[in-house]
């Protein structure tokens, strides 16, 4: 049994990521603000709870999950695994990898980190779904295992990977539509459809 | 377009990028999928495309500057809630 006493010590080193975690969730500061303080209140009332020697910071993201559910989320229908329609794998990969033409993708000596302006990281998180939102937060942002985000959000994990899985693809195919939006690189041909390659003509084939 | 290669093996391998990477597999699994990185440049591009990827979402997505006086001001709820009845002060 914690004693509570004990809180502040164990548990205010955590603040910085739950800060952090609040505004992708709640997407603006006055929101997260109260949610990380009233998170707080209820550890350390309820901290009496906490098994010693279990993990802190996950029992303190439960706690910051289930707060932001039951209070600070809009009434919004629950969006399934097929609302997010049908992304490509390596979408962004297959569009930005390794060409060395700036025109068209990123030269070798560019990295993702200049590349992908931080607005356009929050803005690619923070459109997602909240279904989708919150295992990328906790994947992504928070470094959680598959089962403890399983445990956090109480959803199997079988789920947590599939809609990590398609949170991902979202995000990918949102930066790249920001970076075209940017003119960073010229729009594909392409104009039939924006989440099917078209193959090309001439494409290279195989292996490189 | 870059193309992902196509060989079974590498189909399989993809299959697992994300797994992998989050470092969930099982310790032969990984190691079956290390094993094909090594040989396959192809798919070794792909994968540190993908670490880079993530390395940079975690980075850019929490260095959020926490509000000056929040940590003090939870800390006087402590001081002021012992008896638990939800008001602060």
């Amino acid at each position: 049994m914690a004693d509570q006493a004990d809180f502040a010590d164990e548990a205010m080193q955590y603040a910085p990521q739950l800060y952090s975690a609040a505004m992708r969730m709640t997407r603006n500061r006055a929101d997260a603000e109260d949610l990380v303080q009233e998170a707080y209140l209820k550890g350390f009332r309820s901290f009496h709870t906490f098994n010693e020697g279990t993990n802190l910071r996950a029992w303190l993201f439960r706690i910051l999950t289930n707060t932001y559910i039951n209070k600070y989320r809009k009434k919004q229908r629950s969006f399934d695994e097929s609302d997010l329609g049908d992304i490509e794998d390596l979408y962004l990969y297959k569009r930005m990898g390794t060409f060395e033409d700036p025109t068209i993708g990123r030269s070798a000596e560019e990295s993702l980190m200049t590349m992908l302006p931080d607005d356009e990281v929050k803005q690619a998180l923070e459109n997602l779904p909240e279904n989708f939102r919150m295992p990328v937060i906790l994947a992504d942002v928070q470094g959680f295992a598959y089962k403890e985000i399983a445990e956090i959000l109480e959803i199997p994990i079988g789920t947590v990977m599939s809609r990590l899985h398609r949170g991902r693809k979202q995000m990918q195919k949102a930066l790249h539509d920001y970076a075209i939006e940017r003119g960073l690189r010229r729009p594909e041909p392409d104009t039939t459809s924006d989440t099917q390659p078209v193959a090309h003509a001439g494409d290279e084939k195989g292996p490189r | 377009m870059m193309e992902a290669c196509d060989e079974p093996d590498c189909a399989a391998t993809l299959q697992e990028l994300d797994v992998f990477l989050d470092e969930e597999l099982s310790e032969a699994a990984h190691q079956s999928i290390a094993h094909h990185l090594d040989a396959c440049p192809d798919c070794l591009s792909a994968f540190d495309f993908h670490a880079e990827l993530k390395q940079v979402i975690s980075v850019k997505l929490q260095n959020d500057e926490m509000p000056a006086g929040l940590l003090s001001r939870i800390e006087r709820c402590f001081a002021t809630d012992f008896d638990g009845d939800g008001v602060i002060g």
